[in-house]
C-alpha cells in the first residue's frame, strides 16, 4: 500500500562542504486508515438508514351496527372460522361449528399449516362466496393477528373479517390446549 | 541474445480516485439519511409482505408494547399547532392546570403513555427523571376509562378536517385484548381505517399473491 516516502533522496549532487542538504519531502502519504474510517462510516449509515424504512399494512373495520338487517350475512359453505390461541397455535372450522357432537369440525393447526387449509378453501369455494373470520382470543399475541391478517394478503382472500370470539369456541380451543398436553 | 530486464513490480497504487468515490458515497448516505426520533419505549413491530411505504404525514400512532401500554403520539408535519390545541383543550376541560410553558413542551414529547390526571406530574418532571420514569400508559381497558378515546376525539378536532393517518405500531408480543381495545377507542370515534406498522417481508413462493406480483398487477 502507499506509504510516506521519508527517505531522503541521497542521489543528488554534493553540495559544497557546510551546505546542508534541504530534506525533499514527499507528497504521498499512507491514506489507508482513512479509507477504513470513510468505509466504516458508509456501513454504518447504509444500515441504519435502508433497516428503518417500516411499511404498513392496511386495516379495515366494518361500522359497528346494532342493525341485524345491516350485517353482512355469510354464506355458511363459504364460512372459514379462524381462531387463534395462545403459543401460536390455530384452530379453524368450516361452515357452522357442530357443537352437539363436540365440534367435530372443529380442528387445529399452526401458522404453517393455515396456509394450505386457506388455498384449499379457496379452491373449493366459488370466489363470491368465501368469506374468512378471523377471531383472536385472549391469549393470542399482535403478532398472531398481523401474521392471519397478512396471510390474507398473501393468498388474496378479499373479504374476512376480525370478530369477537364466542364462548364456545373458548372453551373448545382450551379443551384442545389441555388434551394436548 | 539481449538480457531480458524484468520491470520492478510497483506495489504502491494510487488510491486517491478510491478514496474520493469512498468519500463521495459517504456523502450521499449522510444527507440521504433520516435518523429515526427517540423512542422512549422499544417496540419490535412484526413483519408483512405489504409494499406500502410509511408516509410521513400528519398522523396518530398508537403504540403498545409488550407490556400492554398504551402510548399516544401526535405526528405533525410542520406546523405543531394541533399539538398545542389538543393540550389546551385537556387543560382547561379536566382542570390539570398546565402553565403555557408546559403545553408548549408539550409538542416535544415523542410519546404520551400517563393517565391524564398525572400529566402535570408527568411534565414538571426534568428531562433526566423523565428517562428513569416507567410510564403506565395511557388506559384503554373499558369504556367508561377509556382515555385512548378521548385523545383521539380531541385530536381529531384539532386537525379540523385534514387528513389524518391512523397508525398502529405493537410489539409482536403484545397481547391481542389490546389491540382490540385499541380498535374500539378509533371506532367510538367512527375511525374504521388503519395502516398497521410492519417490517417488510418476502412474499412466500408458489402463493397467490407472489404470483400476482410476478405478473405485476397484484399490489
Amino acid at each position: 500500500m502507499a506509504s510516506l516516502d521519508t527517505g531522503g533522496g541521497d542521489g543528488g549532487h554534493k553540495k559544497g562542504p557546510g551546505v546542508k542538504k534541504a530534506k525533499k519531502l514527499s507528497t504521498r502519504l499512507d491514506m489507508t486508515p482513512m479509507v477504513d474510517l470513510g468505509f466504516l462510516l458508509i456501513t454504518f449509515f447504509i444500515f441504519t438508514s435502508t433497516m428503518s424504512t417500516p411499511t404498513t399494512l392496511d386495516l379495515f373495520m366494518p361500522k359497528d351496527t346494532e342493525k341485524d338487517e345491516e350485517l353482512n350475512k355469510a354464506k355458511e359453505s363459504g364460512a372459514l372460522t379462524i381462531m387463534l390461541g395462545k403459543d401460536n397455535n390455530v384452530y379453524y372450522y368450516e361452515g357452522q361449528l357442530s357443537v352437539d357432537d363436540a365440534g367435530n369440525n372443529f380442528k387445529s393447526t399452526n401458522f404453517k399449516g393455515i396456509r394450505d387449509v386457506i388455498i384449499n378453501k379457496k379452491k373449493s369455494t366459488p370466489p363470491d362466496d368465501l368469506v374468512i373470520v378471523i377471531k383472536p382470543n385472549e391469549e393470542a399475541t399482535y403478532k398472531n393477528t398481523v401474521d392471519i391478517l397478512d396471510e390474507m394478503t398473501i393468498n388474496q382472500v378479499k373479504r374476512f373479517a376480525l370478530v369477537e370470539i364466542l364462548e364456545v369456541e373458548n372453551e373448545l380451543i382450551k379443551k384442545t390446549e389441555e388434551s394436548g398436553q | 541474445m539481449p538480457s531480458v530486464k524484468i520491470p520492478k513490480h510497483v506495489t504502491e497504487n494510487d488510491m486517491t480516485p478510491f478514496v474520493d468515490i469512498a468519500f463521495l458515497i459517504l456523502t450521499f448516505f449522510i444527507m440521504a439519511t433520516k435518523f429515526k426520533p427517540p423512542e422512549a419505549v422499544e417496540i419490535n413491530p412484526p413483519s408483512s409482505v405489504s409494499s406500502k411505504e410509511l408516509e410521513q404525514k400528519d398522523g396518530l400512532l398508537i403504540s403498545m408494547d409488550k407490556d400492554g401500554r398504551v402510548f399516544f403520539t401526535m405526528q405533525v408535519e410542520k406546523d405543531p399547532a394541533p399539538i398545542q390545541a389538543v393540550m389546551q383543550n385537556l387543560n382547561t376541560e379536566r382542570n390539570l392546570g398546565l402553565t403555557d410553558a408546559e403545553i408548549a413542551a408539550f409538542i416535544k414529547e415523542p410519546m404520551v403513555g400517563v393517565p391524564i390526571a398525572q400529566l402535570k406530574q408527568y411534565m414538571g418532571l426534568s428531562e433526566e427523571q423523565k428517562k428513569n420514569f416507567k410510564m403506565p400508559g395511557i388506559p384503554v381497558e373499558d369504556s367508561a376509562t377509556n382515555e385512548l378515546f378521548i385523545w383521539i376525539r380531541d385530536a381529531k378536532s384539532a386537525f379540523a378536517g385534514r387528513p389524518i393517518n391512523y397508525m398502529i405500531k405493537g410489539d409482536n408480543s403484545a397481547k391481542y385484548p389490546t389491540f382490540k381495545n385499541v380498535i374500539s377507542a378509533f371506532k367510538r370515534n367512527n375511525e374504521n381505517k388503519f395502516k398497521l406498522i410492519t417490517a417488510p417481508e418476502d412474499v412466500p413462493e408458489g402463493t397467490d399473491l407472489f404470483k400476482a406480483r410476478r405478473e405485476g398487477s397484484g399490489g
